[in-house]
């Protein structure tokens, strides 16, 4: 592909499509649903760490989600969506689908085989990643009577995909808690279509906005596909000791923590999530991560398990932030198949120019026109 | 009823607790909604009647309580007053150049002064929308291709100059003499340079009418992004017949002729475009924002006042109270339709079913057509 053409779709490397020489290879998370407990802290250390203004207080009755939804003053944002038996069987069924559609693994095949493994708990709770997560004890009991039993019975739970049979039944209910982040998307509307240069693309692939050559025209906020970023309104509160609230009508969202990636320090979320849900380093080792972990838990029976944003080949080029989903990305408020919407602009100019034409000859008609 | 093994976690029975619903629109999470439908909620542990009540599995959509998947445009009405604006500024240059060609010095005169007038207007609406005003020079720092706003930027301003140009050689015009010494060199400079910037001001309106549509669709708003075929053409020819319906009220009938045409010409591009676009919408499944509601109603008052205005144009050039009540249907309308679009943009993306109806649509669409390889979702 060209130059020109990298620059609006398809795979590429951003950070050396921006200019960058000698970049230090691109950086990103690896978000593991499955493996997330809700706590939040990474809500609170991303406050933290980039002092980020209250953005009001209030009880949504959203099962635990009081945050809403990522935007200028949340950067991190759990998502608690509670699912019934139902839900957890269709889920399943969707992730069974995928898998028979024979969707092409992203480049080389992940030796997940060899991670982890634990035959924990087949039908109930995914199994923790190695070293990590709660304790096994219920779930191996659970393993033990089910080994105990006859054939017959195991039979009735249904099989993994590569044929071997569930233990236990579905649960009765479950919690999905999903940390959303921004995808620093390879394609990013949201910086593509900034008229200032405000967002920029750093040397670690990052998108991040510099909040004093943002004009507030809040381009960016429709233009991203993910609904990420957001003007600050001046309805914030401050949390500093001057009172200020800084950048009002200023285009903010995640940086990934330009600050301390530059110092060779983990992001603030990652840093401190207690269950390594969050995980960050180069995206090739996350994305190599996420497709360990995929493979582990459909061959522990949970097909539900899905990738998001692995696909260098999606509408935005793959994205940054790679995602361990356990139901359709709907289902966590994720655009199934999002789109950046600036690599149709040159289709889009194409038939503007047209359009242009089109009314310059009807001057020409109407003045000329008149005169024979 | 014990039902997981997690229920021995659960706090005894707390019958009393009743959880505070949001006001839910149609589409929630499953789970939510089973717990609106049963009276006794599974989460408060006293089991019950759950499951007999589910009759019909969930529908194949469902989005996180409601909540938008995309953001709307933080827009307010500067902008689609400046779409509206600025179409007649671009159409009322196109108009001041072809009076210029065909000696029609009337025309010519109130068109370039309602095109100086337009674009001192827009640029204000420009301007106030932005978040920090203080900073809107910010956008001349540099010239950036994949964005439109920064695209349109250049074009306004292009436009702007040679505005001012036209401008001030119609002023100069109106000054009583001809004077000498350094104002003399002016207005000879001024006459040199009047043509050429006439010239320049005809090319660069047809970008500046036509680049809005570009900054609508080129964003993650669905009605905007699925209309891009067709909403260039739709614009072209509103900025047509309000800049020419303006010239119906402010010309004489006598002069007016040529913007009659153009008037006529743009009520058929806007007519024809809009019903290609909206069939194009109804195929993506996002007309709805258009139809209903606030927008809705704008757009067919619009439509109406369109039509209307164009039947006014064809007997306008007998009487000029035809020619100012037509104009002024045609400049109503064509504004209407500017407000309509960019509010059923908005309202199409704070709905989460427009946002993800059609994505999920096209990505079964690919698959069915044995695309596989281009999803966001994977599995390995
Ligand atoms: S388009 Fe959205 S998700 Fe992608 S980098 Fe920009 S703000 Fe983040
Ligand atoms: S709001 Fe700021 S960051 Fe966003 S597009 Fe406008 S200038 Fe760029």
């Amino acid at each position: 592909m060209s130059y020109l053409q990298r620059q609006l779709g398809g795979r590429t490397d951003p950070a050396q499509d921006a200019g960058w020489q000698d970049a230090p290879g691109r950086k990103g998370f690896f978000t593991d649903t499955s493996i997330c407990i809700g706590c939040k802290a990474c809500e609170v250390a991303c406050k933290e760490w980039n002092a980020i203004p209250l953005d009001g207080l209030a009880l949504s009755a959203n099962s635990y989600d009081n945050t809403g939804d990522l935007g200028a003053s949340t950067w991190r944002h759990v998502a608690f969506v509670e699912q019934d038996a139902d839900r957890i069987a269709a889920a399943r069924e969707s992730g069974r689908r995928l898998v028979e559609l024979g969707m092409p693994g992203v480049g080389a095949p992940a030796q997940a085989a060899t991670q982890g493994g634990a035959p924990a708990g087949y039908g109930v709770l995914p199994a923790p990643v190695e070293d990590h997560g709660p304790s096994l004890g219920d779930m191996l009991t659970e393993t033990r009577a089910f080994e105990d039993r006859s054939p017959e019975d195991g039979a009735s739970h249904g099989t993994t995909v590569d044929g071997t049979p569930m233990v236990g039944a579905l649960p009765e209910f479950r919690w999905l808690m999903a940390s959303d982040v921004c995808k620093h998307c390879t394609h990013a509307g949201c910086l593509d279509v900034c008229p200032t240069g405000a967002l920029f693309r750093s040397e670690h692939g990052t998108v991040v906005v510099q909040a004093d050559i943002c004009n507030g025209c809040g381009y960016c906020v429709g233009a991203c596909p993910f609904g990420v970023i957001e003007r600050r309104s001046d309805a914030s509160t401050t949390v500093r000791g001057d009172g200020h609230v800084p950048n009002i009508g200023i285009a903010q969202k995640c940086t990934l923590c330009y600050d301390r990636l530059q110092h060779d320090q983990t992001p603030a979320c990652a840093q401190t999530c207690p269950t390594t849900s969050i995980r960050f380093g180069d995206r090739d080792d996350m994305v190599e991560a996420a497709r360990a972990r995929v493979s582990q838990l459909h061959e522990q029976g949970f097909t539900e398990a899905r990738l998001y944003g692995a696909n260098d080949d999606d509408g935005v080029g793959g994205t940054g932030s790679v995602f361990l989903l356990l139901d359709e990305p709907e289902v966590y408020g994720l655009p199934p198949d999002p789109v950046c919407a600036t690599s149709r602009l040159p289709e889009m100019f194409r038939t503007a120019g047209y359009a242009g034409l089109g009314m310059l000859g009807a001057a020409a008609v109407a003045f000329l026109g008149g005169r024979s | 009823m014990t039902t997981s093994a997690f229920d021995s976690y659960r706090p005894p029975d707390e019958g009393g607790r009743r959880r505070r619903r949001p006001s839910l629109r149609d589409n929630v999470s499953g789970a939510a909604r089973s717990m609106a439908r049963g009276s006794s909620g599974w989460l408060t542990g006293d089991g019950g009647g759950r499951r007999e009540a589910q009759a019909v599995p969930d529908v194949e959509f469902s989005s996180y309580y409601g909540r938008s998947v995309v953001k709307p445009m933080p827009w307010k009405h500067e902008i689609p007053a400046y779409l509206f604006i600025g179409g007649v500024a671009a159409g009322s240059g196109l108009l001041g150049t072809g009076a210029a060609a065909t000696g029609l010095d009337v025309l010519r005169r109130r068109s370039r002064l309602t095109a100086m007038a337009a674009v001192a207007v827009s640029g204000g609406l420009l301007v106030s929308d932005l978040g920090r005003p203080e900073r809107f020079l910010n956008m001349l720092r540099t010239v950036k291709l994949t964005s439109p706003m920064s695209v349109g930027t250049w074009i306004f301003s292009g436009y702007s100059a040679f505005t001012g140009v036209t401008t001030a050689a119609e002023l100069a015009r109106m000054l009583p003499q001809r004077s000498s010494g350094p104002v003399g060199t002016v207005l000879r400079l001024l006459d040199a340079v009047e043509t050429p910037a006439g010239v320049g001001q005809a090319l660069f309106a047809a970008p500046l009418a036509a680049y809005t549509s570009v900054l609508l669709s080129d964003t993650a708003t669905p009605l905007w992004f699925e209309s891009r075929r067709h909403l260039p053409f739709v614009f072209v020819g509103s900025a047509a017949l309000a800049a020419s319906g303006v010239q119906m009220v402010l010309s004489p009938v006598a002069q007016a002729g040529p913007a009659r045409r153009l008037a006529l010409l743009g009520v058929a591009s806007d007519l024809v475009a809009m019903h290609r676009l909206e069939s194009q919408l109804e195929e993506d499944g996002v007309r709805e924002p258009m139809e209903t509601g606030h927008a809705g109603r704008m757009l067919r008052t619009a439509k109406a006042l369109i039509v209307a205005g164009g039947l006014g144009t064809v007997l306008a050039g007998r009487s000029r109270a035809v020619a100012v009540v037509a104009g002024a249907a045609l400049a109503t309308g064509s504004a209407l339709t500017r407000f309509a679009i960019v509010d059923a943009g908005i309202e199409s993306a704070k709905d989460p079913k427009y946002t993800v109806e059609p994505q999920k649509a096209r990505l079964e669409q690919r698959r069915a057509q044995g695309t596989v390889d281009d999803s966001i979702v994977t599995v390995r």
